[in-house]
């Protein structure tokens, strides 16, 4: 397949770099400011790709990733448009326009971003009807896991249930609270200082990262219940019930620890309702898993309980999810 | 699990070996023959035998003894020691043992069906001190569903800072989510958080 990424931060460059190992090429990239496409740049033709380690040579010194407009990598001769720009909420934008883009011409969408997929899920349904290209996002929730495709195979009617730690930097600052016997303040710093927690660690910590995973889970449950889209309950950010760990002692920890268990932030999506909050699990139970790990667990009808753990987060491990995505589709 | 409690006793009852069939509610002579757990709350005065003596009119009255709680280390201000038995009894059965307790001289404090048929533990944090714990409690205690069977408090920084406290709750039978949504709300009119299992997914 030719692939046009869009967004070259981990994940997007990541998928640039992989590609070829998937038998896929690159044709085209965009970052928002700069484009590198296979066709004008290379002077080689629409059917070779671009170069994978120049452009992340040039992302890495000068900032682009090519010299052409990043509007001709939309438009560019693809098979599937990987959006990999970060994830935008309410309207979704820009990443929902580029999706819009792919599908009018009728080529695939593989999504990283969230955004369109928890914040616009009857939209981009919508766009996809009518389009001869397809949407898929495995790598919107839980990284490397495959989440949505496990659903996808057992079917949404007989999942009654999702839900797990989607979130590692919560998960790490919980682990090591638990561990240590740590306050929240120490353990934030200590993560932003290895790189696990942002400079602005909101997202993370007030558990919005984990409710987009599972508004998106609640959508993916809710749509393909259903014949009619029309008869799918949409849900977006704000149908979800969200606590974070911002303000979880250390005491709550030392008196779970008493008891046998632990605290993990725990989001759970139903084809009803999406909740994210801390939650006393047991400290040797399956949910707790440790540092930045991500688990999930499906609660099905005929198939009993699955459990699926792994990176929920970094490049090569998105980038996976990504490129199985594309290789559903071939 | 209550569909276990319901189901064994049913045997032990009405099941003969050969009786392969349904419950037959005229094998047990009572209109209403399924068993259900019961819980009494009982005071002994602190002698010798007196256990026994409370647990033989349960026992000869027909209800099947499922756990006896003897709080040995905690006394009521008369100085007598509080039992909780469970046991399993048709509801006929049950007015019999309550009587027949009584008929013995034992104090029956508590009789009620399936009173703490569940536990959950959950862990409420935030400024508990200052917003009146043991009215915290007792509201939750005064709730329908709920009993507090134990609570263990955590006040690192002072009284006046943030504080957790862990909490066991009891629950009848099928009503821990009662009992969860009944802590929830008042945590939430005094501002406080409630770190809550899942439901129905791990003890």
């Amino acid at each position: 397949m030719r692939l046009a990424v869009i967004g070259a931060g981990a994940v997007g460059r990541s998928v640039v770099k992989l590609a070829g190992e998937h038998g896929h090429e690159v044709v085209a990239v965009a970052d928002s400011s700069s484009a590198v496409v296979a066709d004008g740049t290379d002077g080689s033709g629409g059917a070779v790709g671009v170069d994978a380690d120049a452009v992340v040579a040039r992302k890495a010194e000068r900032g682009i990733v090519g010299d052409d407009d990043p509007a001709d990598a939309l438009t560019a001769d693809y098979d599937v448009l990987v959006e990999a720009t970060p994830t935008t909420l309410g309207d979704a934008e820009p990443g929902f326009s580029h999706v819009r883009t792919a599908l009018e011409r009728d080529r695939h969408v593989v999504l990283a971003n969230k955004g369109p997929v928890a914040e616009r899920y009857g939209d981009l349904r919508a766009l996809a009807a009518d389009s001869a290209g397809d949407v898929r996002f495995e790598a919107t929730v839980g990284g490397a896991i495959p989440a949505v495709s496990t659903v996808e195979d057992i079917e949404p009617s007989h999942v009654t249930a999702v839900r797990g730690v989607l979130n590692g930097t919560a998960n790490f600052i919980l682990t090591r609270m638990a561990a240590e016997g740590l306050d929240y303040d120490h353990v934030l710093s200590e993560a932003q200082d290895l790189g696990v927690a942002e400079a602005d660690p909101s997202f993370d910590v007030d558990g919005t990262d984990a409710a987009l995973k599972c508004v998106i889970l609640a959508n993916v449950l809710s749509f393909g219940a259903v014949d009619d889209p029309a008869d799918a309950r949409e849900f977006s950010l704000a149908d979800a019930s969200v606590e974070g760990i911002r303000d979880v002692p250390g005491s709550v920890l030392r008196l779970a620890a008493e008891d046998g268990r632990t605290v993990r932030l725990i989001g759970e999506a139903t084809g009803e309702t999406v909740q994210v909050a801390p939650r006393l699990v047991p400290e040797n139970g399956t949910l707790a898993v440790s540092g930045t790990q991500n688990i999930v667990q499906l609660e099905t009808t005929h198939a009993g309980r699955l459990n699926i753990s792994g990176h929920g987060a970094g490049g090569p491990e998105t980038a996976s999810a990504v490129l199985g995505d594309v290789g559903r589709l071939e | 699990m209550s569909d276990s409690r319901d189901g064994a006793p049913e045997e032990a009852v009405t099941g003969d070996a050969t009786d392969e069939g349904p419950t037959d509610p005229a094998a047990d002579g009572g209109h209403d023959p399924t068993p259900s757990t019961h819980t009494v709350r009982l005071e002994l005065v602190d002698e010798p035998g007196q256990l026994l003596a409370a647990l033989q009119p349960i026992a000869n009255n027909g209800g099947n003894l499922l756990s006896i709680y003897h709080e040995r280390g905690n006394k009521t201000p008369r100085g007598r020691i509080p039992v909780e038995v469970d046991f399993e009894a048709t509801t006929e059965r049950f007015e019999g043992i309550v009587e027949a307790l009584r008929a013995e001289g034992i104090t029956v404090m508590q009789a009620g069906t399936e009173r703490y048929a569940e536990e959950i533990t959950l862990v409420l944090f935030g400024h508990l001190i200052d917003t009146d714990l043991s009215d915290t409690l007792s509201r939750i205690e005064a709730s329908a569903s709920t009993s507090v069977a134990d609570v263990s408090l955590a006040a690192p920084q002072g009284t006046e800072e943030v504080s957790s406290a862990r909490l066991r709750l009891e629950a009848r039978s099928g009503e821990t989510g009662e009992a969860v949504a009944a802590v929830r709300e008042i945590a939430e009119e005094k501002d406080l958080r409630v770190v809550a299992p899942l439901a129905g997914v791990e003890p």
